[in-house]
């Protein structure tokens, strides 16, 4: 099949991706810097918050909504062997979320919309700042659009066949992101943009951190759905061994989609305009959602641990040291488990209902998001982008020694990273501030912390110019070697032939989640509508 | 009514249902099968001591719901200036009313006895503000148009630093105030007088 097209939309939007992903990469490590103090002459609370407004924005909605599409399109023409539905209106998708990072960069980066990448109201950012944000996402529905109608058309083509697992896994997230997206869609298009251009006085902040909500976490999961999937459809074939359970792999995505919609308000568990009947209910879902990625943690080592036996490694743990370690895709997932479990660990605080009060908004938050999100995700993303390149360039990759060193590397820079920060907000440190200003004993036992924070951040600036250093070279090398290889999926243990359609298909899932949604947020959004609220006004900063 | 075409309706449903869950069994590892015992139980025991907390020991987040006009905050009679700070009603009840604004506290330091059982009612004046007194569970989003309220104790004297605690302005990072807690009998409560000069804050 000549797929050429096709290579040239997931090179464009990875490319884009990663653009952002090398600048926010410096702008983290300028952060690191200037919050610790120790450089008085580059402390500014205007740049810092301009900054951090930028890596945010850049980092969790440009990185991963050009990243996700560009993958998502090169798996679904190469998982059901047929070309992506018209390629012309998932250029013009392209398009529009180029269009609104552009317009969302101008107030970005001159300070015009230092609201950071949450924009609580009543703090208010330019106009121009909505409207880019809002083009982004808009262009990312196109995507959500196409992959469900392949889905629909291979399976008229190929009745009562299974779904492939690569597929079935992009179609998840694409359904995930239709659901996720409306939340913060209505707080922009009814609540911001109105106030931005002064069609309306008021908002109600109560309303818009709702609303918020319900994006915030399912968000999480559209930006790691992509790494369980290369988890399930790659690892297992890179190590040289099988997917433990087709079947339930499936179950795994079904439950991430449909548990991670109605669990959003364990982000507002310290907040007064909830009620804390609400707030156990989605506690008590936001665990259930732990056990697709307890699930898949299980399955994937099993996976390997298959490999480490297939490679001759005997006994309880001799399958480990037999595994493939330098192959950079499952480098990248054990780094990423372990990040993850630690990750994980810290999640479970966060969701806990009641421990949350201790660390809510200090620095341990982005300490465990940083795990997670730059940690699990991105090392995935990574080695998503170095099997992928060598088949979209049609060139070997330059060098898999820099692959490996910046795997490592990362990881590594992550842990010295992370692990102080998690520390810092046990001390007490609020996550957002640009310098220390207090006035009290207690900060003195920060400094420490900061330091190390320093030395992670700027090894994962080098490790960041590795990577995107490594990308540019294997396109640009002028090299007469050529790449012939082609995308392989793992295989499942056991073919499946038949599967029940609840696990082939998100029609009924669709329908759970609207009543899930209805059940968990229709009353805690009405309740605006019928209690005496009093609105804000829009405030600069 | 003939209600057949219904009940027809109704078992073709259910039928198809039924056919959607048939097909080839399910692969699934006997050990993979036990794990997934094992995370239910570890989720369940989690989930039900979250649940117990709540339900029989009243172990909640701050969550109560009650609106107010953050614009008029001045003209409330809560919040209005003489009536910040440390409260003790007539059966001894202490309540603690403190507004946040860019970029302070109003009071900015209040002090309250160890080992009592508090109540503390925020406002906003402006925008979204949240505080934390480290190493407590005092933690609280503090939403313009909203009270937040919660009540906590302090088991140890000290002096805390109160910190703003999400981003709210250029100045967020100079946001802080303090508590300081006493030995609860070293603690007398402050003395409310009507004139003006005399009330808590700096």
């Amino acid at each position: 099949m000549n797929d050429a097209e096709e290579k040239k939309l997931a090179l464009s939007h990875m490319w884009i991706a990663f653009g952002a992903f090398l600048i926010a990469s410096f702008m983290g490590a300028y952060q690191v810097l200037e919050r610790s103090g120790f450089l008085p002459i580059i402390e500014s609370s205007r740049v810092y918050f301009a900054s951090v407004s930028s890596h945010g924005v850049l980092m969790a909605y440009v990185l991963t909504v050009f990243f996700i599409p560009g993958f998502g399109y090169y798996t679904a023409t190469t998982s059901l062997k047929q070309p992506v539905w018209n390629i012309k209106l998932a250029w013009a998708g392209f398009g529009v979320s180029l269009l609104g990072t552009v317009l969302a960069a101008i107030p970005l980066l001159t300070g015009s919309a230092s609201v950071l990448y949450t924009f609580y109201p009543p703090i208010q950012a330019h106009s121009l700042f909505y409207v880019g944000a809002t083009l982004l996402l808009a262009g990312s529905w196109v995507w959500c659009w196409i992959m469900i109608v392949m889905m629909g058309q291979w399976k008229q083509a190929n009745p009562g066949q299974p779904v492939p697992l690569a597929m079935f896994a992009t179609v998840s997230n694409a359904v995930l992101w239709l659901w996720t997206s409306v939340g913060v869609a209505l707080e922009v298009l009814f609540q911001l943009i109105p106030l931005a251009f002064g069609w309306m006085d008021t908002v109600d902040p109560g309303l818009a951190r709702t609303l918020f909500a319900w994006t915030l976490h399912p968000i999480v999961y559209f930006w790691l759905i992509p790494a369980y999937t290369a988890f399930y459809v790659f690892v297992p074939k890179q190590a040289g061994s099988y997917i433990l359970s087709d079947e339930l792999a499936r179950v795994s995505f079904i439950v991430l989609v449909v548990f991670s919609l109605p669990i959003g308000f364990h982000h507002l568990y310290m907040d007064p305009e909830q009620a804390k009947g609400w707030k156990l209910l989605h506690g008590i879902g936001t665990f259930i959602v732990t056990l697709p990625t307890l699930l898949t943690g299980f399955a994937v080592i099993a996976s390997l641990e298959i490999a480490g036996k297939l490679r001759g490694g005997k006994g309880l743990f001799g399958w480990i040291g037999a595994l493939p370690w330098r192959n950079p895709m499952v480098l990248a997932m054990i780094l990423g488990l372990m990040m993850l479990m630690l990750g994980g660990f810290g999640g479970i605080v966060n969701a806990s209902y009641a421990m949350n009060a201790m660390i809510h908004n200090t620095a341990w938050v982005p300490g465990h998001f940083h795990l997670i999100f730059a940690g699990t995700t991105v090392i995935m993303y990574f080695a998503i982008a170095y099997y992928l390149w060598p088949i979209l360039t049609g060139k070997p990759l330059f060098s898999q020694n820099m692959a490996l060193l910046q795997l490592w590397t990362w990881f590594i820079g992550m842990v010295v990273l992370s692990t102080p920060w998690h520390i810092l907000g046990l001390l007490g440190q609020p996550r957002r501030i640009s310098s220390v200003q207090y006035n009290s004993p207690l900060t003195l036992a920060w400094d420490t912390f900061e330091l190390a924070m320093i030395v992670g951040g700027l090894i994962m600036l080098g490790s960041a110019c590795l990577f995107v250093y490594n990308l540019a070279k294997t396109q640009l090398n002028s090299t007469t070697e050529t790449y012939k290889g082609e995308v392989e999926y793992a295989e499942p243990i056991y073919p499946v032939a038949r599967l029940p359609e609840f696990l082939n298909d998100f029609k009924i899932w669709n329908w759970v989640i609207a009543a899930a949604m209805l059940i968990s947020f229709g009353y805690p959004i009405l309740q605006f509508f019928f209690m005496d609220t009093f609105e804000s006004s829009g405030w600069g900063y | 009514m003939n209600t057949d075409p219904l009940k027809k309706k109704w078992s073709s449903a259910i039928q198809s249902l039924a056919e959607q869950f048939k097909g080839d069994p399910v692969h699934i590892d006997p050990l993979e099968k036990k794990w997934v015992y094992v995370i239910l139980g570890m989720a369940g025991l989690l989930v039900g001591i979250i649940i117990i907390d709540a339900l029989f020991h009243g172990i909640n987040p701050p969550s109560h719901v009650e609106t107010i006009d953050s614009a008029r905050l001045h003209l409330s009679e809560e919040f209005a200036e003489d009536n910040l700070g440390v409260q003790v009603d007539e059966s001894g009840n202490i309540t603690v009313r403190i507004v946040a604004g860019r970029y302070g506290f109003y009071p900015k330091q209040v002090t309250v006895p160890s080992g009592t059982t508090l109540t503390f009612r925020w406002a906003s004046m402006d925008v979204l503000h949240g505080i934390h007194l480290p190493m407590t569970n005092m933690n609280t989003m503090i939403l313009p148009g909203y009270v937040a309220e919660l009540k906590t104790d302090f088991p140890k004297p000290g002096n805390y630093p109160l910190l703003c605690n999400e981003y709210c302005g250029m100045g967020h990072d100079h946001m802080w105030g303090s508590i300081t807690v006493v030995a609860k009998e070293h603690w007398t409560a402050p003395v409310k007088t009507a004139s003006k000069g005399d009330s808590s804050h700096e």
